[in-house]
C-alpha cells in the first residue's frame, strides 16, 4: 500500500473490449477538433453494431456512419470545418441509411449534457423554440414557467451517455487530465454525462508533471470521472490537438476525396488505412505524408 | 483609388448591419461578414467586442486569418453559448435557403427524413435567432436560395417566433440579409422580406428576377452606398490585402 490512486491505463482494444453493442456513446471534441480517433478507429475494427452516438461532429461521426455502427446520431452539425460537408455523414443520411437521427441546436446539446451531469430529466432554455428542431424530434416537450412570466421553454431531454470518449493532451495513469490547446470544448461535460469515461491521451506523465510547466487551470478532468486511460500519441490524428499538432489537412483531403468517391475509392482508403490496428494506422499515415510531401 | 467593386460594397453594406450595436459580441461566420464586422471596428463602432474565430477574443483589429494580434479575453465555444443565452451578440450567419419570412435553412434540402442533399445540420442557428441579434448572408443571390418556404427552420423568422410564444418572440431580432445584389430586412408587410437598398449597378427588377419568392418593394429603393475612401483603404490595404473577399463575391 503505497497511499496513491490506482494505475487505470488501459489498452485500446481493453477499452473498446468493455463496450457493449447498443450502448450510448458520447465522443468529446467537436467537429475536427481533438476527437478521439483512435478509439474510434478501434469501434470500426470491432464488431459492435447498433450505436447510439452524441456527438458535435467530424470525421468520427462520418466513419461510424459509413461503417454502419449507428442505429441512432445525436447532432447538432456534422463538419470537417475547412471542408464544411462530411461526405460520409452526408452520404449517409441522403442514403437514408441512419436508422434514427435528432439533430439539435448546438445550445441544446450542451444544456442535454448538463442535465444529463445533474442527473436531471431536462433543463428549460429557449433555443429550439420555433425551429424544426421541434417539428422533427416531436418527442421533445416544453415547460412553462411556474413563476408569474408563465413562459413556455423547451425541456431539453438529459443525453445521458452510458460512456464517454474523449482525448486531451496530457494525464497521469489515475486520469487527472490536462489540455494545452485553445479550447476545453465540453469533454468534461461529457465525462459527468457519462457512467463511464474512458479518456485517451497523447501522453501519460507522472502527477507532478501535469502541472510542472502548465497552469493548474487547465487541469479539465479529475480522476474520479475517468474510469480508463489509454496512451495513444497521434490519437486525435487527424483532427487538431494543438498544441501537439494540428489538423492534417493533406490526410483530409484524401479522407474526403475517398468519401465522396466510389465504393472502390472508400474500399482502396479502407484497406489502407483502416484494415489494421492503431500501430498500422499510424505506419500508414507517416507513409502517407512521406509520398505527400 | 479605382473604382470599389461589389466585393467592396457588400462588406460596407455588412459593417453597417452592425454599426448601432453598441459594445456587444460580433459574430461573423463566413469571410465577407468577418471583413465586414472588423471594418465597422474601425470605422462607425469602435466598441464592438470581436474574436478569432477560435477562442479568443482579440483587442485590435488585425487582417483576416494573421495570427498574432493583441488578446482581450477568452471566448471558447462554451463561453459562446453562455453568451447567446444572455443577449450581448450579433451573429451573421450563412443560409443555404431563406424565406420570404426571414426564416433560415443551413440543415438540410429536402424531406428532412431523408433529404435529397444533407448540410451542415442546424448548428446554432435556433438557439441565436430566439436569443440575440441575428442577420444573414448570401454571396450568390438565386431563385433556390430566396425561396417561399425553407426546407427546414433551423433560424426562426419573426412569424414563426410569435407563433412559438414570449419565450421565442421576446429576444428574436432578424436584423439584415446582405447579399451580393442587395441589403434586406423583415419589415416588409406581415414581418416579411423587404428590399432596403440594391447595390450600385444593380436594378430592383434583377433582385426580383433572382429571387423565389415575393420580395416587399417600398417605392423608392436606395441605392447601397458606396464605401468611402478611408474604408477602401482599410478594406484593400489593412483587413484584405490579398482580396480573398473576391473568392466570396468576384469582380
Amino acid at each position: 500500500m503505497n497511499g496513491t490512486p490506482r494505475d487505470k491505463r488501459m489498452s485500446i482494444d481493453e477499452v473498446v473490449g468493455s463496450l457493449a453493442s447498443g450502448m450510448t456513446i458520447g465522443i468529446g471534441g467537436w467537429g475536427p477538433r481533438r476527437k478521439p480517433m483512435a478509439l474510434v478507429r478501434a469501434i470500426l475494427r470491432s464488431d459492435l453494431t447498433d450505436l447510439t452516438i452524441v456527438s458535435w461532429g467530424g470525421a468520427d461521426v462520418g466513419l461510424l456512419v459509413r461503417a454502419g455502427k449507428v442505429r441512432r446520431l445525436v447532432y447538432a452539425f456534422v463538419s470537417l470545418d475547412s471542408i464544411p460537408l462530411e461526405p460520409n455523414f452526408q452520404r449517409a443520411r441522403q442514403a437514408g441509411t441512419i436508422p434514427e437521427v435528432v439533430e439539435l441546436d448546438e445550445g441544446m446539446f450542451q444544456t442535454g449534457l448538463r442535465a444529463a451531469a445533474q442527473r436531471l430529466p431536462f433543463l428549460p432554455m429557449r433555443a429550439g423554440l420555433g425551429s424544426d428542431v421541434l417539428v422533427n424530434n416531436p418527442w421533445i416537450e416544453t415547460v412553462t414557467s411556474p413563476y408569474e412570466d408563465g413562459e413556455t421553454f423547451v425541456a431539453v431531454p438529459a443525453l445521458r451517455l452510458d460512456v464517454a470518449l474523449v482525448h486531451l493532451n496530457r494525464a497521469d495513469c489515475h486520469g487527472n487530465a490536462t489540455y494545452l490547446g485553445p479550447d476545453p470544448y465540453f469533454d468534461d461535460l461529457f465525462a459527468m454525462a457519462a457512467d463511464r469515461t474512458y479518456l485517451s491521451v497523447e501522453q501519460v506523465v507522472d502527477t507532478a508533471g501535469l502541472t510542472v510547466d502548465t497552469p493548474v487551470q487547465r487541469l479539465l478532468l479529475s480522476r474520479m470521472l475517468v474510469d480508463g486511460v489509454v496512451e495513444t500519441p497521434n490519437g486525435a490524428h487527424f483532427t487538431t490537438c494543438t498544441p501537439d499538432y494540428e489538423r492534417d489537412e493533406k490526410f483530409q483531403k484524401a479522407y474526403a476525396a475517398a468519401a465522396s468517391g466510389s465504393d472502390e475509392d472508400w474500399a482502396a482508403f479502407e484497406q489502407r488505412f483502416l484494415a489494421g490496428d492503431e500501430d498500422a494506422y499510424q505506419a500508414a499515415v507517416r507513409t502517407f505524408a512521406e509520398e505527400a510531401r | 483609388m479605382s473604382e470599389c467593386t461589389r466585393a467592396d460594397v457588400c462588406a460596407a453594406a455588412i459593417a453597417d448591419a452592425f454599426a448601432d450595436d453598441g459594445e456587444i459580441f460580433a459574430s461573423p461566420m463566413g469571410l465577407l461578414p468577418m471583413l465586414g464586422v472588423r471594418l465597422a471596428k474601425l470605422t462607425a463602432n469602435p466598441d464592438l467586442v470581436i474574436s478569432d474565430g477560435e477562442s479568443l477574443f482579440l483587442a485590435g483589429v488585425p487582417p483576416l486569418f494573421a495570427k498574432a494580434d493583441v488578446v482581450e479575453g477568452w471566448i471558447p465555444f462554451r463561453r459562446v453559448f453562455d453568451v447567446v443565452a444572455n443577449g450581448p451578440r450579433h451573429v451573421m450567419m450563412g443560409a443555404t435557403q431563406v424565406d420570404r419570412h426571414g426564416n433560415q435553412n443551413i440543415s438540410a434540402i429536402g424531406d428532412f427524413a431523408k433529404p435529397t442533399r444533407q448540410l451542415l445540420g442546424s448548428r446554432g442557428a435556433p438557439g441565436n435567432t430566439v436569443n440575440n441579434r441575428t442577420s444573414y448572408w448570401v454571396p450568390r443571390h438565386s431563385p433556390r436560395v430566396f425561396v417561399e418556404r425553407v426546407d427546414v427552420v433551423s433560424g426562426v423568422g419573426p412569424a414563426r417566433a410569435r407563433e412559438a410564444g414570449p419565450a421565442a418572440a421576446r429576444f428574436n431580432d432578424i436584423h439584415r440579409i446582405v447579399s451580393n445584389l442587395g441589403v434586406f430586412d423583415v419589415r416588409g408587410p406581415d414581418d416579411t422580406l423587404r428590399l432596403l437598398s440594391v447595390h450600385p449597378g444593380v436594378t430592383v427588377d434583377e433582385v426580383l428576377e433572382a429571387s423565389g419568392c415575393a420580395i416587399h418593394v417600398d417605392a423608392d429603393t436606395a441605392t447601397t452606398r458606396e464605401p468611402t475612401l478611408e474604408e477602401l483603404v482599410l478594406i484593400r490595404e489593412v483587413l484584405d490585402p490579398k482580396g480573398l473577399r473576391f473568392k466570396e463575391v468576384p469582380q
